[in-house]
């Protein structure tokens, strides 16, 4: 009897133990939020807010004086974005059509991984290439004194974000249920119809979340835009505008804010806006494919 | 029959342009990886790779940076892989489907979605600040690892996840306890698969730079990192200063090559062995 009792206890203690890490996720998820908006909230005892997202200049080590404002660095993250899902997201659903479709078996089977490798590129060699390889292309192509400017940070954005976009809306035109297809061929549409008409449609909400995990990676990456947007601090005036995104400013200033200031703050306070940003995509990315798996079961 | 043969041109295409998609992701995958194979191999040397930067970094190797990011990934692995599986054990052996349990996957999916940015912020506060370990490779190793931690937890659980009921139910029926049935028929089978989904989630990790830029990386050194609470240098911020910080950019540009060659085959070679591995455990399985 009491070697079964401390058998129990030791069952109780091990599942506590695994339930401790399982619980370390949340835990880690608040703790990043706590600590970011208790580092940001200092950083408007100065800064009006209306200020810190309304104005557009941002010049924080100036002698006269230090300007907050967001604005244009937000409007350079969204462009670059943009400009990003505008190239990644009809040739992310072609390829994942064709691997779900048109590809026979085997070529899939070696296709796949070769998508997984384009994932597993560091973005700071993507980086790098945007600046010594696409950067002078892009320079020549438009007649530009250099080729780093957002529609650069765009192409390696698109390049980063496209392994995402393939793969999940793969999966889900995988989960189309045959039968689907199986109706729509007996019915004598072509599978070019079948895939447009059927399939397509049936897998839209996946589809749909996969672009927006893509939108996700897009904003939050620093090293490729850091190194091939240009970095200029004005307001974006088109894709061919050298741009500073909200990551590449706390990549480029955090090091030489000293620790604790108005300006240490206020990078804080672009992190919490970048995390804000992230989190509600992916939170809406994640409640469309739920809902979307829930259905099909 | 002007019907069909409209519906057989417009599959054609359509399948075209599906071809051409793919055709496109495949060439930019080659223009990338081409480009750095052909203008860094010239740069790799047995000098390159075992020697310290020279002159002001204009001559030399990379052996410090190559020495850091490999100190840098054991802490990472320390932190993540442990910590890892077990929460993976957690959600698929022991997790019912409750409120929470749905809040801890929700946090695990947000969290792999966090930019690497933030990560690099909250490790200044909470490893370079709040538990005074400085900017060193055991703050950069921390944070590094807290990133990895969601990739390694789903990749625990998808390996636990291939091995059937009946393994359990076997233990279980003999009379054997949660734990005892966990330890002698789960994890056995699981543990290879769990492994290789964790080399994948290393290498990503190993190649990152936004979260060590301001926890423990360095510009330069004059001697290795002889503690963890040391900076250190690494691939990944050694190719981005050589790329845009340092004074001849020009001049070093076929260095910043080469040490871009090493780390992409750093990464992509602990991804394709992963990959290989996972394949043949797929094919085994079924």
């Amino acid at each position: 009897m009491r070697k079964k009792k401390r058998n129990d206890l030791k069952e109780a203690a091990i599942g506590a133990f695994f339930f401790t890490s399982g619980i370390l996720a949340v835990l880690v998820l608040i703790g990043i939020f706590l600590t970011l908006l208790a580092t940001a909230v200092p950083a408007f005892r100065e800064i009006p807010v209306g200020k810190f997202f309304g104005h557009s200049r941002w010049d924080p080590t100036s002698p006269e004086k230090a300007e907050y404002g967001l604005l244009s660095m937000i409007a350079s993250t969204l462009l670059v974005t943009a400009g990003a899902l505008l190239l990644a997201v009809p040739i992310g659903i072609a390829v994942a059509a064709y691997l779900s479709d048109v590809a026979p078996w085997r070529v899939r089977e070696v296709l796949k991984p070769v998508v997984e490798i384009l994932a597993g590129i560091p973005s700071v060699v993507v980086g790098f290439l945007g600046l010594v390889l696409f950067g002078p292309a892009l320079a020549r192509l438009f007649h530009t004194a250099n080729g780093l400017n957002a529609l650069n940070g765009s192409i390696l954005l698109a390049v980063m974000s496209l392994p995402t976009i393939i793969s999940i809306s793969e999966d889900s035109l995988n989960a189309v249920p045959k039968a689907y297809s199986e109706a729509s061929l007996a019915l004598g549409a072509s599978r070019w119809q079948t895939l447009v008409r059927v399939k397509l449609p049936a897998a839209l909400s996946g589809i749909v979340a996969a672009v927006m995990l893509g939108l996700g990676r897009a904003i939050g990456e620093t090293m490729t835009v850091l190194m091939a947007t240009g970095n200029a601090r004005s307001f974006p005036r088109g894709l061919l505008s050298s741009v500073r995104t909200m990551t590449a400013d706390i990549a480029i200033e955090l090091g030489e804010a000293p620790y604790f200031t108005t300006h240490y703050y206020a990078l804080f306070a672009i992190g919490l806006v970048l995390f804000v940003m992230t989190f509600a995509v992916n939170l809406a990315a994640d409640v469309v494919l739920r809902r979307y798996q829930e259905r099909e079961r | 029959m002007k019907r069909p043969a409209r519906k057989k041109i417009a599959q054609a295409l359509g399948f075209l342009a599906l071809r051409l998609a793919m055709a496109v992701v495949l060439a930019v995958l080659i223009l990338l990886l081409g480009d750095i194979v052909r203008k860094g191999g010239g740069a790799i040397s047995w000098e390159f790779l075992s020697q310290a930067p020279r002159r002001g970094m204009t001559e030399g190797g990379i052996f410090p940076a190559i020495v850091g990011t490999f100190l840098v990934t054991v802490i990472t692995a320390v932190l993540a892989v442990p910590l890892g599986m077990s929460a993976a054990v957690y959600l698929n052996e022991y997790a019912r489907q409750t409120r929470l349990t749905r809040l801890i996957r929700l946090s695990i999916r947000n969290l792999s979605g966090v930019p690497s940015i933030v990560y690099g912020l909250f490790g200044v506060i909470l490893f370079v600040n709040a538990l005074r370990l400085g900017t060193s490779v055991l703050s950069a190793g921390l944070t590094l690892g807290l990133m990895t931690l969601p990739w390694t937890i789903t990749a625990g659980e998808e390996a636990l996840k291939t091995i059937p009921d009946s393994y359990r139910e076997g233990a279980l029926a003999l009379g054997a306890t949660k734990w005892q049935t966990i330890r002698t028929n789960v994890l056995p089978y699981a543990v290879p698969g769990m492994l290789t989904g964790t080399v994948l989630g290393l290498a990503r990790a190993a190649g990152e730079t936004a979260p060590i830029l301001f926890t423990g990386a360095a510009f330069y050194l004059p001697a290795l990192p002889k503690s963890p609470g040391d900076q250190f240098m690494a691939l990944p911020y050694h190719l981005y200063i050589m790329a845009t910080q340092h004074h001849a950019i020009l001049k070093v540009r076929p260095l910043a090559y080469g040490t871009a060659l090493v780390l992409i085959f750093l990464v992509l070679g602990m991804n394709m062995a992963a990959i290989v591995v996972r394949y043949r455990l797929r094919k085994k399985q079924r």
